[in-house]
């Protein structure tokens, strides 16, 4: 461990092991985040776990963000990767078509990834191929829909109460 | 000759050595004084619950000293606190399964209507699962309003008929919510 690992350097390392799959980066309140290709992610997250000099061997989070106005990249899966080591933190994007929210699921680097990807899947519809056991996690089984995407209402539809002119609907 | 007396609500003739009253009035203060609940408590009026039962308030001096944990020997189902939609089967099974007499009582903003949350994931009011006898408004009532809904169920325990599980009201309630007992 000659030099420290600063989100600079983990970029670098990034372009030079990945290349054409890094498509874009940015450091949002000093926080890098680095946007690849979906068929990527599953390998750069398995990468950066068992790289010795970077050690993110942390997964924080995972979810999802639904950009409806984005056509052909509506669908955000958002990794935030940390190493212990270093404290160096890591967001990962990648973005997906709403017609086939399809990607590569980590439960083989990280088991806790789980139930985020169960979660994930029942808000948002994202398919996890490869996830052992892909059904919902916290909604009631008989949903048939996936709620935290932007087309779907967030008040309660069979709510008979409350008149529309004094809640601006 | 005996004189009449009114004990606890009860109209009584007492004499030397017999004392007469009406059975079903006899029963119903009974029932009334020994109303034994049981709390289904979710959120906040839990809390609000549990500081009822606690010393300050003291729902042990309307005969509610023993908390029902098991719905077979409780008389009063109290929702306390937001339903999911995802608990609301449970909390109907829960209802199954209590003997008859029982009553309901719905404290708080969340289970009487969704109160705030007016959300996918939660049911709107507890009565669109079960019938509910007593509201109680609040966000979360305080102890006060607590026990003041617990007065009106005890009214109602004393004056209903001991017959009201026969009634055609009753069958016909139970019977918009499917919840006939298959005989």
């Amino acid at each position: 461990m000659s030099n420290p690992i600063t989100s600079d350097l983990l970029l670098q390392r990034l372009q030079e092991r990945f290349g054409e799959a890094i498509l874009q980066h940015e450091s949002p309140y000093d926080l890098l985040t680095v946007e690849v290709t979906p068929s990527s992610a599953h390998d750069i997250i398995k990468w950066l776990k068992e790289d010795n000099e970077l050690a993110l061997s942390f997964l924080t989070l995972l979810g999802a963000v639904h950009y409806p106005d984005q056509t052909g990249r509506e669908m955000a899966v958002v990794y935030h990767l940390h190493s212990l080591v270093h404290n160096v933190r890591l967001r990962l994007k990648a973005f997906l078509p709403i017609e086939d929210p399809s990607i590569a699921t980590i439960t083989d680097i990280y088991i806790g990834a789980n139930w985020q990807e169960r979660e994930t899947f029942d808000f948002f519809g994202v398919k996890f191929v490869g996830h052992p056991n892909l059904v919902r996690i916290l909604n009631e089984d008989s949903m048939d829909y996936h709620p935290m995407r932007k087309e779907y209402q967030l008040e309660d539809a069979t709510r008979e109460d409350k008149d529309d002119r004094f809640f601006g609907r | 000759m005996g004189k009449v007396e009114v004990i606890n609500g009860v109209e009584t003739f007492n004499g030397e050595g017999f004392q007469l009253a009406m059975l079903d009035k006899v029963i119903a203060a009974a029932r009334a004084n020994s109303v034994w609940p049981l709390p289904f408590a979710t959120s906040c009026c839990g809390i609000e619950y549990m500081a009822t039962m606690g010393t300050n308030y003291d729902v042990a001096r309307f005969g509610m000293e023993r908390m029902s944990f098991s719905p077979r020997q409780a008389d009063l189902l109290i929702v306390a606190g937001t339903i999911s939609k995802k608990l609301a089967p449970i909390l109907k099974q829960v209802y199954e399964q209590m003997a008859e007499p029982k009553w309901v009582l719905s404290v708080g903003a969340c289970a009487s209507s969704g109160g705030i949350f007016d959300t996918y994931s939660v049911l709107q009011g507890i009565d669109r699962v079960i019938p509910v006898d007593v509201y109680v408004p609040g966000c979360p009532p305080r102890p006060e309003q607590i026990i003041e809904g617990i007065m009106n169920v005890h009214r109602l325990v004393k004056h209903e008929s001991l017959r009201r599980r026969y009634s055609d009201e009753y069958k016909h309630l139970l019977t918009k919510y499917n919840l006939n007992e298959d005989e």
